[in-house]
């Protein structure tokens, strides 16, 4: 324990909080998340996420999922996950800058 | 020291990774954890995306990527190039936003791995020594997979499965055939990169023939009985290109068995066919590294662990992309991709002591049938019964009898995912 005390001091002076509050993914990104971005990002004919608020993201989902909002392939991608997934992921992207 | 909160638990334990990874003299630990050095080999869709994923998500992770070309060409929209559509610059990646990311670019092929020493050979000599190895090293062809085929052959019959040079000269074969030729593409048996490829690579070469060389023909001699989208596929050939396209499959004849670049012929189990331009594309394995690395398995694939993308076969190195078994997820690049970030970031988790979740994954594959036309499939992956396994009830096919508004957008989000797809990998 006092070795690991002493080089987490270390690594804490030699990184900085700066860079440690630059970490921009904290946590894991929860299951899914990270396969939206092969889709949504640099091209724009399809909407970025990040950024956008977490209820519009899983509004969208959901509609996706019901039918409620017509799509070209998000239909597909939305039934593969639960109502509990959906609100990570909206979450989880709202919490990303664009 | 207080640990309960996971994300103080976790920045500090990266911060003991970010010690043992400078100059500062704690090698001992360092070694002791097992921290320190991913050594990535291929910067495909797969290895590239995973490099940078690694330095994203831990940034005081070392991180070396080892690729034999500087220039990247992408296949994904290589059919487009062919068909005249598109410049093949247009397909050029480099490594400069990876490099730039604190990615260490090692230029060369890596020949053999000594795991016992945890060391990557290269072929000029060199070594890297590694903690955790990922191979994306793509597909090779097997070049003993069809009789007649060879190197050689492939000058006159082009594969074009692998773009870049090979795809320029099926173009060129193309745009030097006179009217009224026949040509031929032979389709391999599952699995093999790319499933829709072939059948999109008929629709731009069928669109590239009705647009400049009308009395032209068609045909795809299969090894199989089905293939993906067959039926948006045959619906838009019926629409776009009637009496063009003839699909022949497997029960009718259609497997290739023997090949003659010298006159031009395709042999199959009840005829040979005498051919302008034949593109064929031959069985697959995983790229020579696989099995040098001992991680692929009889069928010259790599079993994998479907949560953390390691090899079942071999401790410490994970397969990512065309070269892995990934269950039901398909060998394309959008799928090495979404298996690349899986894989970073199980590596940070398994760096550091944790257990990875159970991910969850999503293929898409977008299929030009004309440069407006656009078809997709879709699926969902989670790992069960040790496998990368469907999701039910998501998933599937863009709608049969749409619109072709539906079909013109569909052309344009394929156009956004492979802006971004590649900008996802080579930045
Ligand atoms: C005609 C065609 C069209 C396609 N269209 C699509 C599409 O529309 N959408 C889609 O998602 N997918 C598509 N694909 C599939 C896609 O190209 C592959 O699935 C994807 O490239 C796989 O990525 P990867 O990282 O596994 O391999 P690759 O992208 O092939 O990368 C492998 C890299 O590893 C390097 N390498 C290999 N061995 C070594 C070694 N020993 N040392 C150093 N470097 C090494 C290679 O040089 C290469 O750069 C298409 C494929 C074809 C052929
Ligand atoms: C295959 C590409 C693809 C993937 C993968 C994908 N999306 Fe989408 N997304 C689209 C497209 C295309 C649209 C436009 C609606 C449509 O036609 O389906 C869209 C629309 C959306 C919208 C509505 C955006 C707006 O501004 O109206 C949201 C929210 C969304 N997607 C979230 C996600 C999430 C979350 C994931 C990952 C679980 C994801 N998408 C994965 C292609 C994709």
């Amino acid at each position: 324990m006092r070795l690991v005390n002493s080089v987490l001091v270390v690594g804490l002076l030699l990184c900085g909080p700066a860079q440690a509050a630059s970490r921009k993914e904290p946590l894991p990104s929860p299951p899914g998340a990270s396969a939206c971005s092969g889709c949504h990002g640099a091209g724009r004919s399809i909407p970025q996420l990040p950024g956008k608020i977490p209820v519009e993201i899983a509004t969208a989902l959901q509609d996706f999922k019901t039918g409620k909002r017509p799509a070209t392939v998000m239909d597909r991608i939305a039934k593969g996950f639960s109502d509990d997934e959906i609100a990570a992921i909206a979450a989880w992207y709202g919490r990303q800058r664009p | 020291m207080e640990t309960d909160d996971p994300n103080r638990r976790r920045f500090l334990e990266s911060a003991l990774a970010g010690a043992a990874m400078s100059a500062f003299p704690l090698p001992a630990l360092a070694q002791a954890r097992g921290h320190g050095h991913v050594v990535v080999i291929g910067g495909g869709f797969g290895g590239a995306s995973c490099a940078r994923t690694l330095k994203r998500l831990e940034p005081r992770l070392a991180v070396t990527l080892v690729e034999s070309n500087r220039i990247f060409t992408s296949c994904p929209f290589s059919n487009a190039v062919i068909a005249g559509l598109r410049d093949i610059a247009d397909q050029h990646f480099g490594y400069r936003a990876v490099a730039k990311q604190g990615v260490a670019l090692h230029w060369g092929t890596a020949s053999a791995v000594d795991r016992q020493n945890h060391r990557v050979v290269l072929s000029d000599g060199s070594t890297l020594r590694y903690d955790r190895l990922v191979l994306a090293p793509g597909v090779d062809i097997r070049w003993d997979g069809l009789p007649g085929y060879s190197e050689e052959a492939a000058l006159r019959m082009p594969h074009a499965w692998k773009a870049g040079e090979q795809t320029l000269l099926l173009r060129r074969q193309l745009a030097a055939m006179d009217d009224g030729g026949l040509v031929a593409i032979a389709a391999p048996a599952n699995p093999y990169r790319c499933p829709p490829g072939p059948y999109e690579r008929a629709s731009l070469i069928a669109y590239y023939l009705k647009t400049h060389k009308p009395r032209s023909k068609l045909i795809v001699l299969d090894a199989k009985d089905a293939f993906s989208k067959q039926r948006l596929f045959e619906e838009a050939w019926k629409v776009l290109y009637p009496d063009l396209i003839e699909w022949v499959p497997l029960s009718q004849g259609g497997q290739v068995i023997s090949v003659d670049p010298a006159t031009m012929t395709l042999v199959t189990d009840f005829a040979s066919h005498q051919v302008a331009v034949a593109n064929v594309i031959p069985p697959q394995r995983a790229g020579a590294i696989a099995s040098l690395a001992g991680v692929a398995d009889r069928s010259g694939w790599c079993p994998i662990d479907p949560t953390t993308f390691e090899s079942t076969l071999q401790k410490d190195i994970h397969v990512i992309g065309d070269a892995a078994i990934a269950g039901a997820m398909p060998k394309s690049a959008f799928a090495a991709n979404a298996q690349a970030k899986v894989c970073a970031a199980a590596i940070v988790e398994m760096l550091a002591g944790r257990q990875p979740d159970d991910p969850r994954l999503i293929n898409t594959c977008y299929s030009l049938v004309a440069p407006d036309y656009g078809i997709s499939i879709a699926g969902v992956y989670h790992a069960a019964g040790g496998q990368l396994t469907d999701v039910t009830g998501a998933g599937g096919i863009s709608p049969l009898d749409a619109p072709r508004s539906f079909r013109e957008q569909e052309a344009r989000y394929a156009e956004g995912w492979f802006k971004t797809i590649t900008t996802e990998a080579f930045g």
